[in-house]
């Protein structure tokens, strides 16, 4: 008996040690045919199309029920960035919502990253009508999609935009009766060139320390979302702390030339700048909130006495994109002043130059520049 | 027989009976700078079969009939292939077009088939070889699938204008336009400046 147990026992540690081996394997075995088929699904997930964008705006997660809309959803976050694009004018608000529990990652203080499922909306006004919404959305595969819903005249519903947009929609209050919607394609234009699509969220744009030149900026409502408010509100991460205790600004020689700067960021700076969807020209508009000084220095050095590609019809010899003390010899001011359709800039979304802009720039060009000391 | 460098009132279609041995002159011409095209892809690592496709998408797409200005040859209007690709001669300067009369004919081009006039203007095409100042040197893959998806220069900028067949050539698929814009840098750089677009009525104003 004794023999037995002493035969029996190696024995059941044998059976004991190969069963657990046969049980890790099956655990590998169901690990491995689990993993990847969860890793197929996912894949799956992310190649299938997307649901098509919805018709009416109210079913876009912006409005919580159909109506006059301002009964917004509780994530919704409002914003306003300090640096406006110019618009004709036009009253615009803006909307930002991001998935449950998700956040951006603002570690690289200049590239945030939205998560998926991320939807922003802006709406555009003018005169106490509104017109269209913009919609942009990060899909679940990582690409972003762009949509414009028109308001009905009674602003009581918005409807999606064809693909093509509308050119010349006639409507009474907008700068001479007619305002465009723009086409998708005009959406990536202008979106998709800069590093991130999300233009007028950033840490430059939200900044606390506000630039109180800024041409037709507007004073954010005591609910909006700025650098602060997101971090605390958990919806950004990864922000460098020295950024909430110094918040970011343009570097500049002047408070004019630091309104300047900043009206060229958001005019210009979504297709002037150094990311990979870059306009391919030498100009580099786009500010930095992480080195303000360098990114301030390569704007000026992209600009001042450069030569312009763009060679204008009129007689600008040299043609050069800024001369200093001399905004009628500067491409700039001359395409910024056109909206002949070959000529002007921005090249797309206005047909009204912007006089507030304009004088902005020929004061930062005539009487700074010539002027200027270093900051 | 009208001068290359004067542009043709209404010739659209007119200059269209020589096609055929243009379209052999060329064919004959592209075979034979073919061999340096695969070699320079072959130096830059770029995959020869890619570099391939694009040249054959290049020549079979009518790149040639509008970017490469044409010259007034023995058996009528054939491509300057020394020219090949860069676009309306920068010192070729075109006086404003002639009024049309109301009717059907709508459209102007000029000798060497790269400034046309029309309702949007005048448009003059673009340099496509990657000379670094004046044609696609500075542009990326990406710039140049946007300009052909977006239909806007540089990919951002104004709309290309007529007659470049932007929706035609929105069918192309990526892998298709990295192929083309892999051949167009294996081009010789031309240093052409091709001038700005023209509003409607630009010319006949600065012309007064």
């Amino acid at each position: 008996m004794t023999k037995f147990r002493e035969i029996a026992q190696p024995m059941r540690m044998i059976a004991t040690i190969a069963l657990i081996v046969l049980i890790s394997a099956g655990c590998v075995i169901i690990l491995l045919a689990a993993g990847p088929a969860h890793a197929v699904r996912a894949a799956e997930e992310d190649a299938a199309p997307p649901a098509p964008l919805p018709l009416h705006l109210h079913d876009t997660g912006l409005y919580r029920a159909d109506g006059k809309g301002d009964d917004l959803y509780a994530e919704v976050m409002t914003f306003t960035p300090q640096y406006t694009l110019w618009s004709d004018g036009a009253l615009k608000r803006r909307w930002l919502r991001l998935p449950a529990g998700s956040a951006v990652d603002a570690s690289d203080p200049d590239v945030w990253r939205f998560p998926r499922g991320t939807r922003l909306w802006k709406e555009f006004s003018h005169n106490g009508r509104k017109v269209e919404t913009r919609f942009i959305e990060r899909l679940a595969n990582g690409d972003w999609r762009y949509a414009a819903y028109i308001w009905s005249e009674d602003g009581r519903n918005a409807v999606l935009a064809p693909d093509s947009g509308v050119k010349a929609l006639p409507v009474a209050q907008a700068p001479g009766g007619v305002y465009d919607i723009p086409a998708r394609a005009d959406c990536r234009a202008c979106h998709e060139g800069a590093a991130v699509p999300v233009l007028g969220a950033s840490a430059l744009q939200l900044s606390p320390a506000r630039d109180e030149l800024a041409v037709h900026g507007q004073l954010p409502s005591s609910d909006d979302a700025d650098l602060r408010r997101l971090v605390e509100r958990g919806a950004l991460r990864g922000l460098p702390a020295a950024l909430l205790d110094r918040p970011p600004q343009i570097a500049a020689a002047s408070p004019t030339e630091r309104a300047a700067l900043g009206y060229l960021h958001a005019n210009c700076g979504h297709c002037h700048n150094d990311s990979e969807g870059r306009a391919p020209v030498r100009l580099r508009l786009a500010q930095s909130a992480v080195d303000p000084q360098a990114s301030r220095e390569r704007a000026l050095a992209s600009m001042l006495q450069m030569p312009s590609r763009f060679r204008p019809a009129a007689a600008f010899d040299p043609a050069v994109v800024v001369a200093p003390g001399a905004m009628h010899r500067s491409v700039l001011g001359l395409r910024m002043a056109s909206r002949d359709a070959q000529e002007q800039m921005p090249p797309l979304g206005t047909r009204v130059p912007d006089a507030e802009g304009l004088a902005l720039i020929q004061r930062w060009i005539d009487n700074d520049l010539p002027t200027r000391k270093e900051p | 027989m009208t001068s290359p460098m004067e542009p043709i009132a209404p010739i659209a279609l007119k200059a269209r009976r020589h096609r055929p041995a243009a379209a052999w002159v060329l064919m004959t011409v592209l075979a034979s700078s073919g061999v340096d095209a695969l070699a320079q892809a072959a130096q830059s690592g770029v995959s020869s079969d890619l570099v391939a496709r694009g040249k054959y998408l290049v020549s079979t797409s009518g790149c040639h009939d509008c970017h490469t200005p044409w010259k007034m040859g023995a058996k009528g209007p054939e491509p300057d292939m020394s020219r090949a690709l860069s676009g309306h001669p920068e010192s070729l300067k075109m006086p404003a077009p002639p009024r049309l009369p109301e009717g059907p004919w709508l459209v102007m081009t000029a000798a060497t088939n790269t400034a046309f006039a029309g309702p949007w203007g005048v448009s003059f095409t673009a340099n496509l070889t990657p000379e670094p100042e004046t044609g696609l040197g500075e542009w990326t893959l990406r710039n140049f699938v946007d300009t052909i998806r977006t239909g806007r220069h540089l990919g951002r900028g104004r709309e290309v204008l007529p007659p470049m067949p932007i929706l035609v050539y929105n069918n192309f698929t990526d892998s298709d336009l990295e192929a083309i814009y892999r051949y167009l840098r294996t081009m010789p750089p031309i240093r052409n400046r091709v001038p700005e677009p023209l509003a409607p009525g630009a010319l006949q104003a600065a012309n007064k």
